[in-house]
Parts: C-alpha cells; structure tokens; sequence
C-alpha cells in the first residue's frame, strides 16, 4: 500500500512554497505528515505535487515577546511539550501535548500540521480556541491573519484558501499565576478524544474568579467555547457547587454522534470533565492582586 | 497526473553506513528499507500511522516509518532494528531483556517496540512503569498483553541506572 504517484517538492523557503503552491496544479504542502501520509497511503488524498516544508527553518520556532507568543507553523509538537519556556508560561499546552498522540507522532507532528488538518478532536484546536489565538496565513497575494473565532468553516475544513500556507499562530500568554486544566477522555492513549476539556482561570485578590475560559474538543467540528459558562463563572468564589452546576451547564451543548459514540454519552462525560477540569484550574490558581 | 515514475537520489546513513540510492517519490521510508537495501526487519502494519510496527529512528528519534517519505530521510542517520545489535553480532542490552524476559511471541510487533524503547530509555533512564507504558501506547501488541515487555524495559532502565550509580 503506498500512496498514488506524485512529484516531490522541497521548499527551502516560505517565498518558495507560496511560489510553488500558487503555480502547481493539485498540489498539497507536506508537514509533520501524521495525516496526511495517512491518509495519502490510504488513497482518501490523491496529490499530483507534494510541497515538503520540513526545509523550511524559518517556519519552525516558539518566539515569545513579553506576554505573546507567536508559534512558526513547522514546529514541531515535541519541541512545545519540551520547552522550558512553554511549560512555564502556558502549562497547559504543555498539558495537552500529552494526549496528542504518541511519542511517534510528536517526533514529527507540527502545530500547523494540526491546525490545517483541522481535526474535531485536535488538542491544539482547542489550545488555540482556549487562547483566542490568530492564524497567520500566507500566499503570494500577501499576508492575512485570521481569528480562531472564523477560522473553522466546517467539518475538517479551516478557513485557508488553496494557495495559502499557515505560517504562524500567535496569542497572549495569561498572567502568572493563572490556574490551568486540559483533559480527554479517549478509547486508548493517543488515540482521537472522545470529549476533552480545556479551561483556564484567575482569581482576584477576594479570591473570586475575575477571569474564565472554558473549551471543549471532539463534540463538533470545531473547537467550542463555552462563553456561557465562562460569563457565570466571573465573579464567583469556587467551590463544588459552583462547578457542578459548570459542568450542567456544559451538557447543555449540542454534540455530536458517531457510530461509536453517542450524543448523549459526549454529554455525560462533557459533564464531569468540565467539572473536574474547572475544580483542577482553580487548585492550581494563585489570587492575583491587581492593585 | 505527473507522467510516469518520479525518482529521486538520496542519500542516507543507515545503521552506520553510508547509502546512495534511487527512489521514488511516493516510497515510504519502510518501503525503501524493506524494498531497496532489503532490510526487512522493519515491519509494516497498519501503514496509515497506528500500529507502530514500522518504527524506526532517524537521527536518534522515534517516528513512523510508514508516515516519513524516503526522499524526507536525505542526509539523515537511520537506524533499524537491524542496526541495534552490539558490533560483534551478540544482542544489545534490551534486546536480550526481551529474551530472558520473554517479551515476544509472534515478534511481528518487536521492532518498533525494540526501537521506541531504544530512544525512550536513552532519553528517560529513570522511567517509571507507567511513563514506559505510555512510551509503548503507540505500538500495538497483540500477542503478549504488554507486562513482559514492560517487565523486559524495567529492567533495562534499572541496569542503566545501576551503571550511572
């Protein structure tokens, strides 16, 4: 089993890609390939030109300025679940790299790969949702940034034009001190969520939650946040109840099924994480004096 | 569709030697190993990225053999299950935990686990049980249920601690 013949491409650089993409007739770019060899092997993806991006160095890289980040698309997965620097000021990313597949896959696995892939269930999805984050997208027209909020158009199917590469994400890092929790449920290690659960939070200085984040992954297309639970979180001091009544409130979304997994499973299980995930974040939480 | 076979040279090091070869675009590195130098010790399973069977490392690293193109290896260093054993042909360490261990029946399974263990250990000397379980939760075993395995890696990490200690 191999995939259909096609010519190989190596891009050295963002400008030879674009070119490259702009010029070919049913071309793909080629990152991590935890996809899309796959499904190339499988035949589902038929490309007659494979655009290499691995080359490309100056796609690949964390840069962090102060308080945001900006990830260069071909970074690799491995690289953010090994970064000091990560791990200190976005612990959850780094918390959420661990469900994303296997030691494998993340030797390899980039975060644009993942982002352009689009998977329902794709942790950095829901990474990039939990952050309000922007999507750089660059062709040989230009240079475009798209939020995370209109970057999903459907089923598998980000808002990226066919001679467009996903060159960066950025978002702002969220203060010191800030209580973090992602978690999945999945049918073995690795493998694709069957709910998982991002959430983030501060606590003020009266140690009431003045800021909140919530986010589910493999219950839609797309990423979802739950804004209405975030809105009644604000204000509140934590406690069992209050998250309980968190977690109702996040059964009440519409969620998928599948021939594996029910709706109404998603909900249940939506339920108890969100509660579990929230209880965590806020355990994690130092109150924050904003004098 | 591009007319005909598209081929290119590549150049690789593989389990320490230096390869020059033709090979098509769409050949997985597996493919290559298996097809091109006949190293069949790389197993293909799955080939769409689950199973693990066709692990191999490339430059020190663990990754899918069926997911990597062969013309992505060029300049690279790979190694195979047939690059682990010691020089004068007797079995590395952790291959012959597997056999006092008895870590293997079919062995269909062995040579990805053999080489994601192999990069694992190196890199996490004080693994744990669970952490090794989790290093293995991308190789698929149907045979042995894992504990020998897993026994076969522990003893291995606490051999190599006994040697740093």
């Amino acid at each position: 089993m191999k995939p259909a013949p096609f010519k190989y491409h190596r891009a050295e650089t963002i400008n030879d890609a674009t070119g490259m993409l702009a010029s070919l007739d049913n071309a793909r770019l080629l990152s991590g390939g935890q996809s899309l060899m796959a499904m190339m092997n499988l035949r589902y993806v038929m490309v007659d030109h494979l655009i290499d991006l691995n080359p490309v160095s100056e796609l690949a890289g964390i840069r962090i300025d102060r308080d945001r980040v900006e990830l260069g698309g071909m970074t690799r997965q491995r690289t953010m679940l090994e970064s000091d620097e990560i791990a200190i000021r976005a612990p959850v990313i780094r918390e959420a790299l661990g469900f994303v597949g296997h030691v494998q896959t993340r030797n390899r696995g980039t975060v644009g790969g993942s982002l352009a892939h689009m998977d329902p269930a794709a942790e950095l999805m829901g990474i990039a949702a939990l952050y309000d984050a922007e999507i750089t997208l660059t062709s040989t027209r230009g240079e475009r940034t798209v939020s995370i909020a209109d970057y999903p158009m459907g089923y598998m199917t980000p808002n990226i034009e066919p001679d467009e590469i996903l060159t960066r994400v950025s978002f702002d890092l969220w203060p010191q001190g800030h209580g973090y929790d992602f978690r999945e449920f999945a049918q073995r290690h690795g493998d694709f969520a069957v709910v998982g659960v991002g959430s983030q939070l501060t606590l003020d200085d009266k140690g009431e939650i003045d800021r909140a984040a919530v986010v589910l992954i493999g219950v839609d297309d797309g990423p979802v946040r739950l804004n209405d639970v975030e809105e009644a979180l604000i204000g509140e001091t934590p406690s069992d109840d209050l998250f309980r009544a968190a977690g109702s409130m996040a059964a009440k979304q519409e969620m998928m099924g599948d021939a594996l997994i029910t709706a109404d499973y998603r909900k249940r299980v939506a339920d108890a994480f969100v509660r579990r995930s929230l209880t965590n974040a806020a355990a994690r939480a130092k109150e924050i004096s904003h004098a | 569709m591009p007319d005909g076979k598209h081929t290119r040279e590549i150049n690789v090091v593989v389990n320490g030697e230096p390869i020059s070869a033709a090979v098509e675009d769409r050949y997985s590195l597996a493919d290559f190993l298996r097809k091109v130098i006949g190293l069949t010790g790389t197993h293909l399973g799955c080939e769409h990225g689950v199973c693990g069977a066709c692990t191999v490392l490339v430059n020190g690293d663990a990754v899918r053999g069926c997911l990597m193109l062969a013309v992505q290896a060029e300049g690279c260093e790979v190694t195979t299950i047939e690059g682990l054993a010691n020089a004068d042909g007797t079995l590395g360490k952790l291959q012959q935990a597997f056999m006092d261990n008895y870590s293997l029946q079919c062995g269909f399974c062995t040579p990805g686990i053999l080489t994601t263990l192999t990069a694992y250990l190196r890199d996490h000397p004080d693994a744990d049980e669970p952490e090794i379980r989790e290093a293995l939760s991308g190789n698929i075993c149907r045979c042995t249920g894992y504990d020998t395995i897993v026994k076969a890696a522990l003893s291995v990490a606490a051999e190599m601690k006994g040697a740093r200690a």
